[in-house]
């Protein structure tokens, strides 16, 4: 009983400083980032030079979060979703203009993601860092020469079975869209079908889909041998296991940017453009990148990256490699892609 | 005197005491159902939510699937993921059951304090992360894991098996996750156990089967049956842990939904899904309360 | 039962003392052979992954699963992520007032409910207190939220507690009414013959009785509280990060070792926690000392 008066009497302080904290909305930032990509060392900086409090959470999906800003949640003065986000939660009302083009570090952003296609005329989002997607081999499993997305899709004897892949939806789809030339995001079914039947066809030769780090982390125990992943992760499995190689396939790779953008309901707006512009300067960007593994969007941050960043094969793409950025799916292609999950894993 | 007034079992009470806790769950639960109710008859939104226009699409969804060339076909994928889970669920039932009953039948012999030891013992490795938690499993689980290392030593095996990404394993890490919701409320009915009624059992030379099942087996029936449902039903809509230990190699119904809400941003289709299982789980328990009953008027 | 068998039982009970019978009987008991093997193996079963995780938790290496050598490091990492603190005092508040809200709804509800017929009114009212278990996730995850944003609720993590309040009650309360229906109704009755009053008969004849269903009934709304993610995931709003949505996070891009010192750390907290209240309470904190003795 006394036990159940303390925790009464916890509950009601809490109550008490949840409404006083919401209440005292100045001075403060709340941030909601994937985890481990916001480095505490740059958020103190930041909390330093402004003064401004910064609270951050973290989330598991793009898709997740989308639900949860549609349903009403949040609270948030930032958010760091995928770039094919961007657009569909700018048309939904859920993100708003804070034209980033007015910052004054703006003049720091790298030419290619100024107006990007997402965003065409830079009004609601800002990269906060890129990768790539394509697929690592364990060359101490197979050793020939690879530069094709066959081998991930048909994969010889030696891999067969030691495949992991990106479970989420849009990550598999679009690979298997890329090694048959079909045009990401496609709405025809007979294309479509075309890549149902190769993911089928493949799942024989895939012993697990998984998250991105659950692959890393099989990849260098040996679990497998294969997997497709983003370029960030397998740049962190080869600093552990030095046969584990990045293939640029002829088809190309599939590009992506984490964009930071403010959503409709921020309640510390001017607090989160400083932020923005925080990030803009090559110094902090650069950090940023040490600290996640990806590259950023500011030129001139790489005097302030780590050499094996700079040197890393997984954060340049080679010339003549085509990248093919992954693009927001109209309603009627996303349909089809749900189809093929459900059939592909009934 | 009134028949309430002797009940101990708050009686007197009334309904009152029923209040609170509907009233809880009336509001946060019930307003939210028929928000789900409502949207399973909507139009889908183009990326999540919902268009406000009476539609049953969400339903024909379930039971028709519109094929990748347009034509429509009975969904298979939905009934073979339904017989999955239930399958799957109803397995990690009677074996939490099957170890559940022993363990708790032993534990409630032993003294006092070995008995406080053992349950807290139970329930410690749950203080831990689930994801955490279930991720040991595939260590122990893989091909290079522990499990097989030692079936390889005793020789049990040459090659290492494939015990990961199994049925096998999903069902395992179930069993993991849900056994403590049948050992306690078990064990709460197995502990207050009168055993002079088994002492007399045993003097009416009752064998060890015979009284275990005319008599142990219906006065702790009550702590099996909430056992059992706060094992089946969630079981039923797990889906972190067959996806972990299944290696995501198949949907089950808790994923088939999450899938609703994510990727297939189609919201009235998810509820309605969520509907249809209600409605499931909800007729078994009435009808299996009913038989129960019946049973027990025979 | 064959004859030889019963010649057996009927030998090991002896004829008269009442105490020595009871003992007996409890003797008689133990013979249901395989029910402590059935134990041990319970325990090497719940243990086993615990180890693992324990031992991977002094990995050298950043991967989990490949053991490089021993060291502290992860556990030096958590000590200092001060987000990670804050997750877990979210998650103690939070799993603390739910399952006290709980149970203290489901104690004056289970009562009721168990002096009603399963078939009747009582099997209705039961199965509407257990609807949160019926009803999926992360449905139950978005209605609330959208309950809670069109009522324009905003208490923080009181929106929280109010959801894990809610599925942690047929938690809180199942084990609670298991114990309750199979309760001696005389005993009640033997009290208000000795003119207890309603507040002494519950204080101190039901309660007792009822404390090791409390108990449970408390354990197990803890702990789905403890590892609830979608809800918490949709639900929460700034500030409110739980362990379990932390350490999702850290799942999906980072699997270190750290997630097994964090891990490790909150068990251990509990640990201490747990046998704090062991010692205070002199080994009653489950409700069975003394009971049935």
């Amino acid at each position: 009983m006394r036990i159940s008066k303390i925790l009464t009497a916890l509950a009601a302080g809490t109550m008490l400083t949840a409404t006083t904290m919401a209440a005292q909305a100045e001075g403060k930032l709340n941030i909601y980032n994937w985890a481990g990509y916001t480095p505490p060392e740059l958020v103190e900086k930041f909390e330093k030079e402004t003064g401004i409090d910064v609270t951050i959470d973290t989330y598991d999906s793009n898709e997740t979060l989308l639900a949860k800003l549609k349903a009403g949640g949040g609270g948030y003065d930032i958010i760091v979703t995928a770039h094919t986000f961007i657009e569909v939660n700018a048309k939904e009302g859920l993100i708003q203009k804070f034209n980033p083009k007015d910052l004054p570090n703006y003049k720091y952003l790298d030419k290619k993601f100024v107006d990007p296609s997402w965003d065409p005329e830079s009004q609601y989002s800002l990269p906060y860092q890129w990768g790539t997607t394509s697929f690592a081999v364990d060359t101490a499993v197979y050793d020939k020469p690879i530069d094709s997305f066959e081998t991930l899709f048909n994969p010889p004897a030696e891999l067969a079975g030691k495949v992991g892949m990106l479970k989420g939806g849009s990550d598999l789809i679009a690979m298997a869209e890329l090694y048959l030339g079909v045009p990401l995001c496609s709405e025809d079914p007979a294309e479509m079908q075309k890549v149902l039947d190769l993911l089928l066809a493949q799942k024989q030769s895939v012993k697990v889909y998984a998250g991105a780090a659950a692959l890393r982390d099989q990849m260098v125990s040996g679990e497998i041998a294969m997997t497709s992943n983003y370029s960030g992760q397998v740049q962190r499995a080869r600093a552990e296991k030095k046969t584990v190689q990045y293939v640029y396939p002829k088809e190309g790779v599939i590009a992506w940017v984490d964009a930071l953008a403010i959503p409709a309901d921020a309640k510390n707006l001017e607090n989160a453009r400083k932020f923005a512009d925080f990030l803009l300067a090559p110094e902090n960007a650069g950090a940023l990148s040490n600290h996640a593994g990806y590259a950023n969007g500011s030129a001139g941050s790489e005097e302030f990256m780590k050499p094996e960043l700079i040197e890393a094969p997984e954060l340049h793409v080679p010339e003549g490699i085509k990248t093919e950025p992954m693009k927001t799916c109209s309603p009627a292609a996303n349909e089809l892609e749900a189809q093929i999950m459900t059939q592909l894993m009934q | 005197m009134t028949a309430a007034r002797i009940s101990p079992d708050g009686g007197w009470l009334r309904g009152a005491g029923l209040y609170p806790a509907l009233g809880v769950v009336g509001f946060f639960l019930l307003v939210p159902l028929a928000l789900i109710l409502v949207y399973s008859f909507l139009g889908k939104g183009d990326y999540g939510g919902v268009v406000w226009s009476f539609s049953t699409a969400a339903y024909e969804k379930i039971l028709f699937v519109k094929k990748l060339d347009g034509s429509k076909m009975l969904n298979w994928a939905f009934f073979t993921v339904l017989f999955r889970s239930v399958m799957l669920a109803l397995a990690t039932t009677v074996l939490c059951l099957l170890i559940a009953f022993p363990a708790a039948f032993f534990i409630s012999r032993q003294r006092a304090f070995v008995k406080g030891v053992l349950l807290l013992l139970i329930m410690f490795p749950f203080w831990s992360n689930l994801l955490v938690r279930t991720s040991s499993w595939i260590i122990l689980l893989r091909d290079h894991g522990l499990v097989n290392k030692a079936l390889m030593w005793l020789g049990l095996t040459d090659a290492p098996l494939a015990l990961l990404y199994t049925d096998g394993a999903v069902l395992i890490g179930l069993v993991y996750v849900y056994i403590p919701f049948m050992i306690l409320p078990v064990f709460t009915s197995v502990e207050r156990l009168d055993k002079r009624l088994i002492e007399a059992a045993f003097d009416l030379y009752a064998s060890r089967m015979q009284t275990l099942r005319r008599v142990i087996l219906p006065l702790t029936m009550p702590g099996m049956v909430a056992g059992s449902i706060l094992v089946f039903i969630p079981s039923l809509g797990a889906f972190i842990t067959p996806d972990l230990l299944g290696g995501g190699r198949k949907l089950m119904l808790g994923s088939l939904i999450q899938l609703q809400f994510t990727t297939a941003r189609d919201w009235p289709h998810g509820a309605a899904i969520s509907i249809v299982l209600l409605v499931l789980v909800v007729t078994t328990l009435v009808l299996a309360a009913r038989r129960g009953t019946s049973a027990k008027a025979r | 039962m064959t004859h030889a068998q019963s010649l057996a039982m009927n030998a090991a009970i002896p004829q008269s003392g009442s105490k020595r019978r009871a003992r007996t009987a409890d003797q008689s008991l133990n013979r249901f052979a395989g029910f402590g093997t059935i134990t041990v193996l319970l325990f090497a079963f719940l243990y086993l992954p615990i180890v693992i995780l324990v031992v991977f938790s002094f990995n050298a290496s950043n991967t989990i699963s490949v053991w490089e050598g021993f060291t502290f490091k992860w556990y030096w990492i958590a000590a200092q992520n001060t987000d990670l603190h804050k997750a877990a005092l979210n998650t103690l508040l939070i799993g603390g007032v739910a399952t006290v809200v709980s149970v203290l709804l489901a104690i004056p509800a289970a009562l009721v409910l168990s002096g009603r017929a399963e078939t009747g009114s009582g099997g209705k009212y039961l199965l509407i207190l257990s609807l949160p278990l019926m009803l999926p996730e992360i449905m139950i995850a978005i209605a609330t939220l959208i309950l809670f944003t069109t009522i324009g609720l905003n208490l923080g993590i009181g929106n929280v507690m109010i959801a894990h309040t809610v599925f942690c009650l047929p938690f809180a309360l199942m084990p609670i009414l298991a114990r309750l229906r199979g309760m001696d109704h005389r005993l009640s009755e033997a009290a208000y013959d000795l003119y207890a009053s309603r507040w002494q008969c519950f204080r101190l004849v039901v309660l007792p009785l009822l404390a090791p269903g409390i108990v449970t009934g408390a354990m197990l709304a803890f702990i789905v509280s403890f590892d609830n993610f979608i809800i918490t995931l949709m639900v929460s709003g700034a500030g409110g990060t739980t362990l379990p949505l932390y350490i999702y996070g850290l799942v999906k891009t980072q699997m270190t070792p750290e997630l097994n010192a964090i891990s490790t750390g909150v068990l251990l907290l509990s640990l201490a926690l747990l046998s704090t209240a062991f010692v205070l309470t002199k080994g009653r904190i489950l409700g069975v000392s003394g009971m049935s003795e």
